[in-house]
């Protein structure tokens, strides 16, 4: 057990980082917004969706309706339900710790989850239940650190949340340079920038994100024989 | 009104949930279908580009500051991780490109 809490602790020192520093954007951000630590709190420990949360501030904010609140998570969210699907398979024999793993596969979490390799000798269910706990407490950490002595923070923090764009930039980067083809990306950012200029900003994400799936359909035969 | 943020709070948590338990959920005790295999190799790369494009929807590119900000930092992320590969270096560097930038050459007016 301890080389397992070990291992995760060591693997998921860049996503401490990653996370400690968004959180606290977020948690500057919703206390700015009148919803104190506690808030910021609950948020984490049952959201715990990075870019939703920030979302999910302005959606507090405008007192939004519930409606278009859940039509708007879902649709932020909607590319959970893709990186579940890489892990149908690798959870089924998790038991007990199956709930967790599946309601804290967040961007983050996911790529660890992917990239990691384990080595011999440890529990890999444990390793993997281990690194998304611990990846969920930095995000708690961050968030409620952020909440709380946000205000003692004496300098302008206006532009953090820029933090959550550079994720999303690096991500896309990583993706980019992993792919063998780089159609799907260009496939969505070219859906994205047509569907925004099409509809404006308000609501343009899940045309543009069921156009992409229309189109990459459409294009499975040649990007199948390309990988 | 707290009430109202209290159950926005729930149902963000909910649907959220909702999306990560869908596929445990839909295709937990059998084989996937191809097509499905296919999309979750293909998509995730199409949805973070539009993730992108979500994050820089608000910039007006007809007036000052033109966006200027926004894609100079974008672009200082995406070079630095280009060469560096060390994620955390380019949040921050990018992160603070912008911070400075929205105080110097670009104010938000």
């Amino acid at each position: 057990m301890r080389k397992e809490l070990r291992f995760a602790l060591k693997t998921t020192i860049p996503v401490a980082c990653g996370y400690i520093f968004l959180g606290t954007a977020f948690g500057i951000l919703i206390s700015n917004a009148g919803y104190g630590p506690v808030w910021a709190l609950l948020s984490s420990v049952f959201v715990y969706a990075g870019s939703m949360q920030f979302v999910m501030v302005a959606l507090l904010s405008s007192a939004a309706p519930l409606a278009a609140v859940a039509v708007t998570t879902f649709l932020v969210n909607a590319r959970h339900i893709f990186y579940g699907l890489g892990f149908v398979e690798r959870f089924r024999g998790m038991g007990a710790k199956l709930p967790y793993m599946v309601l804290s596969l967040t961007d983050e979490t996911y790529s660890v989850l992917c990239s990691v390799s384990y080595p011999a000798g440890l529990s890999e269910d444990r390793c993997a239940f281990f690194i998304s706990l611990f990846d969920q407490f930095y995000w708690i950490l961050g968030s409620v650190l952020g909440a709380a002595a946000g205000q003692l923070i004496p300098f302008d923090m206006a532009g953090v949340d820029f933090a959550m764009t550079a994720l999303f930039v690096v991500i896309f980067v990583d993706q980019w340079r992993q792919y063998p083809s780089h159609i799907p990306a260009v496939t969505g950012a070219g859906c994205a920038i047509a569907s925004l200029l099409i509809f404006g900003p308000a609501n343009f994400l899940p045309v543009a994100l069921a156009a992409a799936v229309g189109i990459l359909i459409a294009l499975r035969g040649k990007l199948e024989e390309g990988a | 009104m707290s009430t109202h943020a209290v159950l926005i709070v729930a149902t963000v948590a909910l649907v959220t949930w909702l999306t990560r338990a869908l596929p445990f959920a839909v295709f937990g005790r059998r084989r996937l279908p191809r097509i499905v295999v296919y999309l979750g190799r293909v998509l995730p790369p199409a949805i973070m580009a539009a993730l992108v494009v979500y994050c820089l929807k608000g910039l007006d590119l007809t007036k000052f500051p033109f966006g200027l900000a926004e894609i100079a930092s974008v672009a200082l992320v995406a070079l630095v991780h280009l060469w560096k590969k060390n994620a955390l270096l380019s949040i921050f560097l990018g992160t603070a490109c912008y911070m400075i930038l929205i105080r110097t050459a670009f104010p938000v007016l």
